[in-house]
């Protein structure tokens, strides 16, 4: 059950994982999926490896805390996404 | 930009006629024993379809149906009272910002915090449910 603001994607307001099919891996609030691009707020990236954690790793911390934001506002091209999940289904 | 408080003020008083007292200014924050002493659940409230939908039913029906509860409660509103929302935060420096969200402290430290991601997307018994866990692991 997301929030509901017409004509926006279903997990719109709901705080989700955006895993790349490149080194990035995204979290942030969704504001909405389009065809050819993810809105996403309030947005931290990772890069796997960075700091000696894995991407798996960074989701695994980000499930139990959050994220702190480093974007408010970020555009991931569908093309690049390989996997959108809800951050607290992880 | 804060909210006409005609409007938030249901939002609040949904939490202060359960026993939440409510913290306005960093002095709120600083004088209030939750953080220090015994166990204290600090709610931050929000504006958001899910403090509506879920956090704040759901906050409810854990301290109605836990025998174990904290013996401080309190709240901030987020993007409202900003100073004691950031004062309050303070608290945990460690843990990412979030509204709604809340946590749990039991002698001066925190112990349990549900962030925005547990609250979203969930039923108000499902919160329920994890607070009331977090109740009788550290306020029995």
């Amino acid at each position: 059950m997301g929030t509901f603001h017409q004509g926006k994607h279903e997990l719109h307001g709901i705080t989700v994982v955006v895993d790349t099919h490149g080194e990035e891996i995204y979290v942030g609030r969704c504001d909405d999926i389009l065809e050819d691009r993810v809105l996403l707020l309030d947005v931290d990236v990772h890069r796997d490896g960075v700091d000696g954690t894995s991407k798996d790793e960074y989701v695994k911390k980000a499930s139990q805390w959050g994220v702190f934001k480093k974007h408010d506002r970020l555009v991931v091209d569908r093309s690049q996404v390989a996997s959108i999940r809800r951050l607290g289904k992880v | 930009m804060p909210y006409p408080e005609l409007m938030l003020k249901p939002m609040r008083q949904e939490l202060t006629v359960a026993g939440f007292h409510e913290l306005k200014t960093v002095e709120d924050v600083d004088a209030w024993d939750g953080h220090r002493n015994a166990t204290g659940l600090l709610v931050i409230n929000s504006v958001c379809g899910c403090a509506a939908g879920m956090a704040r039913p759901g906050v409810l029906l854990a301290l109605d149906n836990s025998e174990a509860k904290p013996a401080y409660l309190g709240t901030v509103f987020a993007g409202q009272d900003q100073e004691a929302t950031a004062r309050a935060r303070g608290l945990f420096p460690q843990v990412p910002p979030s509204s709604p969200s809340m946590a749990l402290f039991k002698d001066g430290e925190l112990v349990f915090f549900l962030p925005r991601h547990r609250i979203e997307g969930r039923t108000a018994e499902q919160v329920a449910d994890d607070l009331q866990d977090a109740f009788t692991e550290h306020c029995g």
